[in-house]
């Protein structure tokens, strides 16, 4: 017979090991599923490392596709910590990719078109999660459903747009006009798609968790998280902290979006996200919430993704196992959350 | 006094037979039951630290036992491995002789034991009867309403534990909730019942209807462990005392009766308590001053035309029934609650706006009433909570940068100072003890030099040691011309430290009596708005 016990304090090397026993608790379990479909476990999960982590370019489509998930998943990190529970970086990324399309289509100097790209992005990203945020503080709205609801809203109303007056007239199809060439943000490697967008993402993990750990907001924004009673009787204006988290992690999730149009697609289309907000939550939750175990995260589900579809060419496993992947890490993950705050005891039979 | 010697009911003396109506299990001299719980030997470690170290104890039917100790003597372990939370490292337990292994609850409630806990376990949305029959199997799928009402009236008029079992556990009072929890564990057939800090939640009032069920229920035969670091309720209800003293069994008090509190108290600490002594003082200007506050209500009584001042190197302590007021003048005066009407002023500043900000900069220090839940983030470092209220200031951060030196350097230096015992600044607030949680709160609030501190229910739940730190600190402080407020239910407590005592009756001052004036008895009288005083 087993059962829990409540532990103390929680030993540090938790951190990196229940993220790991979760990937491999999903990798395990997803096993079944691709004996299910008639494949050799090993050879899929062999196709899926290589072609997302074999070979230098490999490496890059990986960093591409792991770019706008650091961002969300910087964006749900930091939105947990205050737990404003922000379920809406799916939409604030579509807003972002938005905004920055129209602005990147108007004719400008190539540098100063990008910088606005992302200023505007982010502002729009930023616009959306006040949303949310806004209802709960004054309205003491669901953040969960509110968030989570606006994200239909706004992939509706982008159908809408492509559908409609912004459909792209040159090429009839429901796609935005392409921004402006001198808007596309720069190829690092040459034959590449590593983009200059990658960078930055991997420079804001650092800043975000600077942020979090070492400024007076970050403070705020953990308080306010773990307890809004002792916050606002230590003399801190709680909604406003609310408001603050919300912009800046709509801003990230915003941003995600501006990566997408000016570093791969160069314009919207419907599918511009395969659920990137929603694969932020995944990699938040992998990541514990610090936004420098994102990076890891974020470059691990990438590699499922690139992967799975390597896997479904060469073996007929439907590429959707990356999403049962990402499903079950996640499930594995909340339930060996359970062991930070409890251990399991063996006890004799009574 | 410590060791296995003592245990069962042998080592009552037969009496006369007068003393039989009193307690006919304990004190009649031909039936000698074996006890009905038996603890042996139980030691139960957390890491390197023994929380309860070779541990005997035992209950004998109709016998109530006090637990007593200091926080973190391993009153709560040993009760919860008796209950079943956690498993012993070694030792056995006893039921009426027999070794039993209590790995849960449910094997616990199964053995007959039944433990009310300091914190309910009830669900708010149910009415009473619904919350009795929780868990109970019904007759073929069915809840047997009907039984567990006739079940619930017997329990009521065997033991004065009336409860209206049509009403929803969200309009009880904490008194009656916790009856509820008393016969809940009846109604699920315990013979022992567990009893941590029972009193701590209970207006004096309330009290006495508590003790009376108890003796009651002692009476019919059963079981009562009580535990408790108030030693005059020990004293005044109990058989028998174990104290423990970190981990390890003290001594045990046959007679907590004709035992004097010094006495128990000694046992408890290891080392004699002495009193505070409050030097005669000078009050100077008024430092904190309210002028006809009124308060809308939020959930508790509202104020009503509340003016009262406390002057430098003066303690004003405001005694009343718990929810006469206290909450909302406490909540006004800290910040938390915008007052309807009226004017309030420190250091002869008006307060404009009623935040906790504001009030912290004109020089107001606070400690909350409860302090888990508005004093301390339990899950984050200890340091963060200690800086908590000063996180924007010079001393802690510049230009929006945390100081992490300057915060842990604060943090340790105020652990050194009030001994706080902890493993270091980073350790989560939640894994210490109140009274090591209390003496953080003052902590952070004396570092930064007051002029005036509102304190709600210093000591509650604290142990007589961290108490008496924490009376000395505002006496102290008092010495030093702060103006200190203290708001309570512990009448001795308020006698003892005030200058003045204000006693607060449906929201508003019912009078005002300097200590040489006032007496437990007319206060008493004035919290029931018997006797008005200004």
């Amino acid at each position: 017979m087993f059962r829990l016990e409540a532990r103390s304090s929680t030993p540090a090397w938790f951190n990196l090991a229940l993220p790991l026993l979760a990937i491999a608790i999903a990798l395990l379990l997803c096993s079944g599923l691709i004996a299910v479909a008639g494949a050799g476990v090993v050879e899929a999960y062999g196709v899926m490392l290589s072609a997302s982590l074999g070979d230098s370019y490999a490496i890059t489509e990986t960093l591409v596709r792991a770019a706008p998930m650091i961002f969300t998943g910087l964006a749900v990190a930091i939105a947990f910590r205050a737990k404003f529970w922000n379920i809406g970086a799916e939409g604030q990324l579509l807003a972002g990719a938005v905004a920055s399309c129209a602005v990147g289509a108007i004719p400008m100097p190539g540098y100063l078109a990008m910088l606005l790209m992302a200023l505007v992005g982010a502002a729009a990203g930023a616009l959306v999660a006040l949303v949310p945020a806004t209802l709960r503080v004054k309205f003491k709205v669901d953040d969960v459903v509110s968030s989570l609801l606006l994200n239909s809203v706004i992939y509706y109303a982008l159908m809408a747009l492509i559908e409609g007056p912004w459909k792209d007239t040159f090429s009839g199809y429901p796609i935005s006009p392409p921004i402006e060439d001198s808007a596309n943000f720069p190829v690092l490697i040459e034959g590449t798609r590593l983009h200059l967008g990658v960078i930055v993402a991997l420079i804001a993990a650092p800043l975000c968790w600077f942020l979090i750990a070492r400024t007076t907001l970050g403070f705020k924004i953990r308080v306010t998280g773990e307890n809004p009673e002792a916050a606002r009787y230590g003399g801190i204006n709680v909604q406003r902290v609310l408001l603050s988290t919300a912009l800046l992690s709509g801003a990230l999730a915003g941003l995600a979006g501006v990566g997408e149009v000016g570093g791969v697609h160069f314009q919207v289309m419907s599918d511009i996200s395969p659920g990137y907000g929603y694969s932020g939550i995944v990699v938040a939750m992998l990541a514990r919430l610090n936004p420098l175990g994102v990076v890891p995260a974020a470059i691990f589900l990438a590699a499922v993704m690139t992967g799975a579809e390597a896997m479904s060419r060469a073996t007929g496993v439907p590429a959707f196992l990356s999403d049962v992947i990402q499903g079950t890490a996640l499930l594995a993950m909340l339930v060996a959350l359970l062991f930070t705050a409890y251990r399991i005891r063996r006890v004799g039979a009574s | 006094m410590s060791g296995r010697t003592e245990r069962g009911a042998s080592r009552h003396p037969c009496q006369t037979k007068l003393d039989r109506k009193a307690n006919c299990y304990q004190e009649c001299p031909l039936v000698t039951p074996a006890p009905l719980i038996e603890m042996r030997g139980i030691t139960k470690s957390f890491g390197a630290v023994k929380a309860n170290e070779a541990v005997d104890l035992s209950v004998a039917p109709g016998e109530i036992l006090g637990l007593l100790g200091e926080n973190g003597a391993g009153k709560t372990t040993l009760m919860n491995v008796l209950f079943g939370a956690y498993a012993p490292d070694a030792g056995e337990i006893l039921v009426e002789g027999r070794p039993v292994a209590i790995h849960s609850s449910a094997d616990a409630l199964a053995a007959g034991i039944g433990m009310v806990h300091q914190h309910f376990h009830l669900a708010p949305r149910l009415t009473v009867l619904e919350n009795l029959l929780i868990g109970i199997p019904g007759k073929s799928g069915r809840i047997d309403r009907a039984g567990g009402l006739a079940r619930l009236k017997e329990i009521g008029r065997q033991h004065g534990l009336n409860l209206d079992p049509n009403l929803p556990v969200s309009a009880l009072s904490v008194g009656e909730q916790q009856r509820l929890e008393i016969v809940k564990a009846l109604f699920r057939g315990a013979r022992l019942l567990i009893l941590d800090e029972p009193t701590a939640v209970l207006a004096p009032s309330e009290v006495d209807g508590l003790f009376a069920a108890l003796r009651s229920m002692a009476a019919q035969g059963l079981g009562i462990i009580f535990i408790s670091h108030k030693l005059n309720e020990v004293r005044a209800l109990t058989h028998r005392c174990v104290v423990l003293r970190l981990g390890k069994v003290a001594g045990r008090v046959d007679r907590p009766a004709s035992t004097t509190s010094a006495e128990m108290a000694k046992l408890m600490c290891g080392h004699e308590i002495v009193p505070p002594t409050k030097e005669a003082s000078t009050p100077g200007a008024s430092v904190l001053t309210l002028d006809g506050i009124s308060t809308s209500g939020h959930g508790g009584t509202p104020l009503r035309d509340v003016s009262l001042f406390v002057r430098s190197g003066e303690i004003l302590g405001i005694a009343g029934v718990s929810g006469n007021g206290q909450r909302a003048l406490a909540d006004v005066i800290s910040g938390m609650l915008r007052p309807r009407a009226g004017a309030m002023t420190i250091a002869g500043k008006a307060v404009a706006q009623f935040s906790p900000r504001e009030l912290q900069g004109l020089g107001l220090g606070r400690i909350p009433e409860d302090r888990m839940t508005t004093g301390l983030v339990t899950n984050l470092p200890l340091a963060d909570s200690m800086v908590l209220p000063r996180i924007g200031t010079e001393a802690f951060s510049r230009k929006g940068l945390l100081n992490p030196a300057a915060i842990r350097a604060f943090a340790e230096a105020q652990i050194k100072a009030y001994d706080i015992r902890c493993p270091g600044p980073t350790v989560r607030a939640g894994a210490l003890s109140g009274g090591n949680l209390q003496k953080a709160l003052l902590a952070r609030e004396l570092a930064f030099d007051p002029k005036v501190l509102i304190v709600s229910q210093p000591t509650r739940g604290l142990d007589i040691g961290a108490a008496r730190f924490i009376h000395e600190k505002f006496l102290a402080m008092r010495a030093k011309a702060c103006g200190i407020i203290v708001i309570g239910e512990d009448l001795e407590e308020l006698l003892m430290l005030s200058d003045r005592i204000a006693v607060m009756y449906e929201g508003r001052i019912a009078g005002t009596l300097s200590s040489t004036d006032a007496t437990v008895a007319r206060l008493g009288l004035m919290m029931t708005g018997a006797e008005g005083h200004a």
